[in-house]
């Protein structure tokens, strides 16, 4: 395949480039683990004081929908895994419809989250728009709903700098791929991956505690 | 020939990781106590695990990218361990 | 000088906004780096001339508030912080380790879009009205009762954070995938790991602050509480947030300094830096031990003894590596030939000043004194000491050292020397009797305070304005030079580093070959002439 410029002149070499760009992409990696981290810490330090509210606040997610955007989401990053691994000139084609594919389940998995948003205000569950829950773990449900929607929120932002990354590759996929832009391809899994790992904890955070009591 | 299948590894491990979220969404509902918490978090970090592992070729990448991989981590652990500390020992 | 170098490629204002080259990316942060140092003096320069009397004369309380807090922002997120990785390591980084640029050129220039982006922000939050939570945005009164432009300015901080990530990154895969054949860990110039270990905390604890930030916007705007202790929220929680990135960030505004430090201090006494593993290893050591400490700013707040007793412990342990640091320096000079040019002045200033100011921190660190000290002026002086004596000091020693290669000409030493010693001077005249008011108890981000105060108040404000003119004056001398100053030689200083060994200033891609390492750093032979790292 027909390389332009073949590297920045800081590079000895192709390789040399391409795993530098993913050592790149680890770091950037580590920096998102401790954007979230904060966000665990104030979960872990409420969850602390307010078990009870906070597993009270936990039955009032949607298990359904939380257990088929898991679902979603890590079949999409098994769809960008399979891209990666495939990527070639001969079969640019179906990376392109994986990544379509992928970026497909991406936005269904916001659709879904929308719904449940949706589903929430009508419950009286937003902190700050709309929030009214009686009795005595109305603060830890309170500080419960403020965590999920920081999280999910921020969550979903990334799911949409992903989408667009992926819908982008998608296309030059389907047009003139390069071994450039199989490095692109490589970093932008890792983000899509990254941003799986973190629904799984966030999924195992929010929608899993105080099911087994009431 | 160029291979257009997905290698084995990768359905593996989506197979294993949708397998993991039943296992842990059922083991959820079973009454644990305290335990319930912790087989969520340890399901969710093989999870984590499997996806880093093998969606995240680290299985196939040496020493320096393990580091910077891990560093995110370690310094999650600090952040976690010392934020508790004053938490969890208050009076 | 015939052949073209990186300032005379091209002269179009496009070559230089658009321009992926390090060596410029330096410049523009430099350039806005004044901007930004000014505009923090004068918020610092209306304060001292408030705290020459005892009574609040010159400004109101509320707009008091707003001065300190803005200097206190200004400095600390648009000066310290960029101040030395971002002009001085950018420049010299890829050429200590032999590279042609950065491992991601682009990222480096987007990093100073996103730097001015917030900057401008927080420019604007200031001169639309200011903020007055001090610039540690403490709750519950940023979220609930400050009637300031609390979430215009954390914008602007949370943006800036992450030109500092994206900095950071970049530091951190140059100098693991560009170094230049031969160019093996041990043979890195101290600078450049201190850079690293900068680059370590710019980028673990950076992300930190930005979510802290955007949790005090989400409460502050939503009226929700995350930090309100009437529905069961934590301020304290803020607290281990925001000093889980700010202690570690004491430590971004301090080991660049350390790391130009060798540098001056190994070409002006012609020697080796004395045990060169060990200060190499003390950098990392103070990132990392930097963020297990930061409880220590908690002592009064309220948190658990126990956290309180290992926070303390933990930090007393950072004096360990930074004291390496200093007997290293110390040891360095010992039976060198030494050359007391200026930027050698501005080494020894650090050295003496930064003691100070790390001794003082003991103190604090003690749980007893600490419950005295506590926002107390002492705990100003401290800072000040390491970030200005320290950090300030040492970008002033860089900059002079580094001046001929990034300029291409030489500026008056006369004036560089006297600026130095001014600065020294003024320096101390300024914080020195703030430890005195501190001891004696007099609270700080009041504008007004007893009588019997004012005597060192006025002191230090003398010393303010000797060390505001001590300020201007490299403006001027580094000014004039830059333009009409006598032409530099490739290595005016005959020091041994990479960067001395191409041309000044250096072409486009840094080197016309690719050099090849074949020594440690810091070498002098019997004449004390520098050994090429690369010869």
């Amino acid at each position: 395949m027909p390389e332009r410029a073949a590297f920045a002149p800081q590079y000895a070499s192709v390789p040399h480039r391409d795993n530098t760009a993913e050592l790149g992409m680890w770091v950037f990696i580590a920096t998102e683990v401790l954007l979230f981290g904060g966000l665990i810490l104030a979960y872990f330090v409420y969850r602390h004081a307010f078990l009870q509210g906070f597993a009270e606040g936990s039955r009032h997610t949607d298990i359904v929908i939380g257990t088929t955007n898991t679902a979603v989401l890590l079949t999409s990053s098994f769809l960008v895994a399979w891209a990666v691994e495939v990527f070639s000139p001969d079969t640019a084609r179906l990376s392109a419809w994986l990544l379509t594919g992928a970026a497909c389940l991406g936005l269904f998995f916001i659709v879904l989250k929308g719904i449940e948003y949706s589903k929430e205000y009508d419950e009286h569950l937003v902190p700050g728009v709309d929030f009214q829950f009686a009795g005595p773990l109305a603060n830890g449900v309170q500080l419960f709903f403020i965590f999920y929607f920081v999280a999910t929120a921020i969550h979903a932002l990334h799911m949409l700098i992903g989408i667009c990354l992926l819908t982008t590759l998608a296309a030059i996929c389907r047009k003139a791929p390069t071994a450039r832009h199989h490095t692109a391809l490589h970093s932008a899994a890792l983000y899509w991956h990254f941003v799986d790992v973190v629904w799984i904890f966030l999924f195992a955070l929010i929608y899993l505690p105080g099911r087994s009591s009431s | 020939m160029t291979e257009r299948r997905p290698p084995l590894p990768l359905v593996g491990a989506w197979l294993g990781l949708l397998a993991l979220l039943a296992l842990t969404v059922t083991l959820a509902y079973v009454p644990l106590g305290a335990g319930n918490a912790i087989v969520a978090l340890s399901i969710g970090t093989i999870k984590a695990g499997l996806v880093a592992a093998i969606f995240m070729e680290l299985r196939h990448r040496s020493g320096l990218t393990l580091v910077f991989a891990g560093a995110g981590l370690f310094w999650l652990g600090i952040l976690l361990w010392l934020g508790l500390m004053d938490f969890m020992t208050r009076t | 000088m015939s052949e073209t170098n990186y300032l005379t490629t091209d002269y179009t204002l496009r070559s230089w906004f658009l321009t992926t080259d390090h060596k410029r990316i330096a410049i523009l942060y430099f350039a806005s780096l004044i901007f930004f140092f000014f505009i923090g003096g004068a918020a610092a320069t209306v304060i001292r001339i408030e705290l020459a009397t005892p009574q609040g004369d010159l400004v109101s309380s509320d707009t008091y508030n707003r001065l300190f807090t803005m200097h206190g922002i200004i400095m600390v997120w648009f000066f310290l912080i960029p101040s030395i990785p971002n002009t001085l390591g950018n420049f010299v980084v890829p050429l200590m380790i032999g590279a042609r640029d950065l491992a991601f050129p682009r990222l480096n220039l987007m990093s100073w879009y996103i730097f001015m982006l917030g900057g401008c922000t927080t420019l604007f939050a200031i001169f639309a009205g200011g903020i007055d939570t001090g610039w540690t945005f403490y709750t519950p009164f940023s979220t609930l009762y400050s009637n300031s432009y609390v979430i215009l300015a954390a914008a602007g901080v949370f943006i800036a954070g992450f030109s500092s990530i994206l900095t950071g990154l970049n530091f951190i895969v140059s100098i693991h995938r560009l170094r230049a054949p031969g160019l093996t860990w041990y043979r890195l110039p101290l600078f450049l790991w201190s850079l690293y270990a900068t680059s370590v905390i710019l980028v673990l604890a950076t992300p930190v602050l930005a979510i802290t930030l955007l949790l005090i916007a989400t409460e502050r705007f939503f009226g929700v509480g995350i930090f309100d202790p009437r529905i069961g929220g934590d301020p304290l929680l803020f607290q281990h947030l925001f000093w889980f990135y700010s202690h570690p960030a004491v430590y971004i505004m301090i080991l660049p300094g350390m790391g130009v430090i060798n540098e001056l201090i190994s070409c002006f006494s012609r020697k080796e830096v004395f045990g060169y593993k060990f200060v190499a290893w003390a950098s990392l050591a103070i990132a990392a031990v930097g963020f297990l400490v930061w409880g220590h700013h908690m002592f009064v707040s309220g948190q658990s003894l126990v956290a309180s007793l290992v926070f303390s412990f933990m930090s007393f342990i950072v004096a360990v590596p930074s004291a390496i640091k200093v007997f290293n320096w110390t040891a360095t000079l010992h039976k060198g030939l030494l050359r007391f040019d200026a930027p050698m002045l501005y080494a020894l200033g650090f050295i003496g000043l930064f003691t100070i100011g790390g001794l003082t921190g003991l103190f604090l660190a003690c749980l007893a004194y600490d419950v005295h000290a506590t926002d107390t002026y002492f705990v100003v002086a401290h800072f000040h000491y390491i970030m200005v004596g320290g950090m300030v000091t040492a970008y002033f020693g860089g900059l002079h050292y580094w001046w001929p290669k990034i300029t291409g000409r030489l500026y008056s030493e006369h004036w560089a020397r006297a600026a130095a010693v001014l600065i020294f001077f003024g320096f101390n005249l300024t914080f020195f009797p703030q430890f005195i008011l501190g001891a004696e108890g007099m609270p700080r981000r009041y504008h007004i305070y007893p009588p019997e105060f004012q005597v060192w108040n006025v002191l230090s404000s003398g010393g303010a304005a000797i060390l505001a003119l001590a300020y201007l004056m490299p403006l001027f001398y580094l000014g004039y030079s830059a333009f009409f100053g006598p032409r530099a030689p490739a290595n005016p200083w005959d020091a041994p580093g990479l960067e001395w060994q191409t041309s000044s200033p250096p072409p486009e891609h840094n080197f016309a070959t690719q050099p090849v390492v074949t020594r440690k750093p810091y070498q002098y032979n019997r004449n004390f002439q520098a050994e090429p790292q690369n010869a």
